[in-house]
């Protein structure tokens, strides 16, 4: 009569044994995993503030995460590092302080663990993102117009704006202006930079 | 049905069985349609999402000055109205009806179970909105932002209630195979979507524990949510339709308890390279490698039920999609198993070739065996018949068909994908430019698939329309011949070859 509490009970025991071995067993094993010092006195990593914190905010927003990873593979596992997509593997503690995992699954694009080191360019940033085939042509990725407003008037190009190439222009448009949002995603990439040594990742 | 139509008048038990059925069928009535009606509805805005998605990966400007339709935020609009909308909420009617008819009950709550299938909807809008207006987790599978637990968890909640109600009312002391799927099944998804939420997006828990607890739900949303649901399904219709006993009940019991094993120690596979501890992936593909014996031992207890009666897939249209989608649950296993192995997951992460394996765990597999299940129950709780055969034939093979090439094309893709992609002197460029064809073939897949889904709206719309008409006979693909003879010799010949 009561097999049927059994299954209900069997059920709810498997689910909590891998939650405890596959999620808690690790939490606890990795608790104490703090910043690494190196010999400069540079703590790494550290928790994003300001204008980067705000930036990966848009990068949740507007779904990166759904073609670009944020993980580099380890040495004979694929070709990062040969791609020059880092210079060593990321580990645990590269993402000690993220507050949502954007390691990602997918790479319609290339990897970003890097992109800050790998791209430091603001103003590739910006034309990257607001037109990608301006500096990537056959680039399948989305153009993002809505982070932008483009002005016409060269002579009035306001500071922080990106000029366009010239095979780019049209009457109205001569150079682009990144909105808030898009200042803030641009700060966030050019802060992606996985490269400190760390003694577990050699 | 065969029984019942060879003899106008069935024997007094006979008679008080088809009566205690038609009560459970009439207790299921408001709740089973909420819940199926919604679920198309969310399948055919969830295809259309789909293709909006699908477009936009080898036409990039197509649409893409609405911020809310771009690509980053369709997809995961695509994903969470199908799994959250669609399967989910079909799953939810199966589960109920199949628990209510196992049980012999009533189904219980008669007011609150159709309000609840109300609420759910307005989680899914809500979610599904706060998505598109960038309110996303982009937490993958579990994109709709935290307050959707509200939705969910009270929806979840009472149907978690009217389960064990089901159980300590039932009035067969039997407890069918299927009846332990569905009783895992409404325990584990609620424990896995608080669980996943609290420790993917609370404060203060480690990168890397997020990213683990993050595969360990996505991964047990289709291991112990749409999976048992399904299989539940196939156990039910399987025998009801060919009117056999499955095949074996060790076997039966093997698969589950094996599934509840290992299913959900698997999830850690999708972070094979990643930065998490080497043991935790070495445990994921172990519980992979283990997930051969659930599946095996499925696949043989269904395909020898199915012996000597494949001929019922020319006339049920319900056994049609559930046989497709049982089988596919052996591909898309099988797939998964070897897909776990360092030296191939090594070329196909990161690829197209994952997309293609998750439509055909979610599609070919969950999805066929929902629209099978629909085929069987809608009539009965709605006391009317399906109006048109050759629809549901488009729909069958318009949706096969597209599911095929969609699954061939991103695998191939996909493969190519990861083998260029661990070639450092292939440039980046060159790989986009190798996937777009094969991107393009996609969207007309998906064409296919949301033809097919048009059908069935077409369909589910009449027989809802046609509630309370009985007709006096199922909706059968083959119409009965004029000439018997030749179907005679039809089946005596297919007996002999086979």
């Amino acid at each position: 009569m009561n097999k049927s509490l059994l299954v209900y009970l069997g059920v709810l025991f498997t689910v909590v044994a891998s939650l405890s071995g596959l999620v808690l067993v690790p939490d606890w094993q990795f608790r104490g995993i703090q910043p690494y010092e190196t010999e400069d006195g540079i703590r790494y990593p550290q928790p994003l503030a300001g204008s980067t914190a705000l930036g990966r905010e848009v990068y949740i927003d507007l779904g990166c995460v759904y073609c670009h990873t944020q993980q580099v593979r380890p040495e004979g596992f694929g070709a990062d590092l040969d791609r020059g997509w880092g210079n060593r593997r990321t580990v645990m503690r590269d993402y000690l302080f993220e507050p949502r995992n954007l390691t990602g699954t997918m790479r319609t694009g290339p990897d970003l663990a890097n992109i800050g080191a790998r791209q430091p360019s603001r103003d590739w940033h910006n034309l990257h993102l607001y037109n990608p085939r301006i500096t990537s042509p056959g680039s399948n990725m989305p153009p993002h117009p809505f982070l932008f407003t483009v002005g016409g008037d060269e002579s009035r190009r306001p500071l922080g704006a990106t000029p366009l190439p010239a095979e780019w222009r049209t009457p109205g448009a001569a150079y682009i202006l990144p909105t808030s949002r898009g200042r803030h995603l641009v700060d966030y990439l050019l802060s992606l930079n996985k490269s400190v040594a760390l003694p577990e990742a050699q | 049905m065969g029984a019942s139509t060879a003899n106008p008048l069935p024997a007094p038990r006979e008679q008080a069985d088809l009566a205690t059925r038609a009560q459970i069928d009439r207790s299921c009535r408001q709740t089973v349609s909420i819940y199926y009606a919604s679920a198309v509805f969310w399948l055919l805005v969830g295809s259309l999402l789909a293709l909006v998605a699908s477009l936009k990966m080898h036409l990039p400007g197509f649409l893409s000055g609405w911020e809310w339709l771009t690509f980053g935020r369709v997809r995961p609009a695509h994903l969470n109205t199908v799994i959250y909308g669609w399967a989910s909420m079909a799953g939810v009617g199966t589960l109920l009806w199949l628990q209510a008819r196992l049980s012999r009950v009533r189904l219980p709550l008669p007011l609150l179970l159709p309000v609840t299938g109300l609420i759910w909807n307005a989680g899914v809008v809500y979610g599904t909105a706060a998505i598109l207006m960038g309110y996303g987790t982009s937490t993958e599978w579990l994109e709709f932002p935290v307050p959707a637990l509200a939705f969910f968890g009270f929806c979840l909640a009472v149907i978690i209630y009217a389960s064990l109600l089901m159980m300590m009312r039932r009035k067969v002391h039997h407890t069918y195979v299927s009846q332990w799927y569905l009783y895992g099944a409404i325990l584990w998804f609620p424990f896995l979507y608080v669980a996943g939420l609290f420790l993917t997006q609370a404060p203060n828990v480690n990168g890397t524990v997020r990213a683990i607890s993050n595969w360990w739900f996505a991964h047990n949303v289709l291991g112990l949510w749409l999976t048992p649901i399904g299989l539940a399904s196939a156990y039910y219709f399987i025998p009801k339709v060919t009117g056999r006993p499955v095949h074996s009940y060790h076997l039966s019991l093997l698969g589950f308890w094996t599934l509840a094993l290992f299913y959900n120690w698997a999830g850690t596979h999708h972070l094979i390279g990643g930065p998490i501890p080497a043991w935790v992936v070495t445990v994921g593909i172990v519980g992979s490698m283990m997930m051969f014996v659930p599946v095996i031992t499925v696949a043989i207890n269904h395909h020898m039920t199915m012996v000597g009666q494949f001929h019922f897939l020319r006339t049920s249209p319900t056994l049609r999609f559930v046989v497709f989608g049982a089988m596919s649950y052996t591909a898309v296993s099988v797939q998964g198993s070897l897909t776990a192995l360092r030296s191939w997951n090594e070329i196909t992460h990161f690829t197209h070739y994952t997309i293609a394996h998750a439509h055909l765990g979610v599609y070919a597999f969950y999805s066929m065996l929902a629209f099978g299940a629909m085929y069987y129950i809608l009539p009965r709780v709605l006391r009317s018949e399906w109006s048109s055969a050759p629809l549901i034939k488009l729909h069958f093979w318009s949706c096969g068909a597209g599911i095929a090439l969609y699954f061939l094309a991103l695998t191939w893709a996909g493969i190519e994908q990861g083998r260029m992609m661990n070639n450092p002197d292939v440039p980046f460029l060159r790989i986009v430019a190798y996937t777009l064809p094969w991107l393009a073939s996609r969207s007309v897949a998906g064409v296919l698939m949301t033809l097919g889904h048009a059908a069935f709206a077409l369909l589910v719309w009449r027989i809802f329309r046609d509630a309370g008409k009985s007709l006096p006979g199922p909706t059968l693909l083959t119409p009965a011949r004029l000439w018997p003879d030749w179907r005679r010799l039809w089946s005596r010949a297919g007996r002999k070859t086979s």
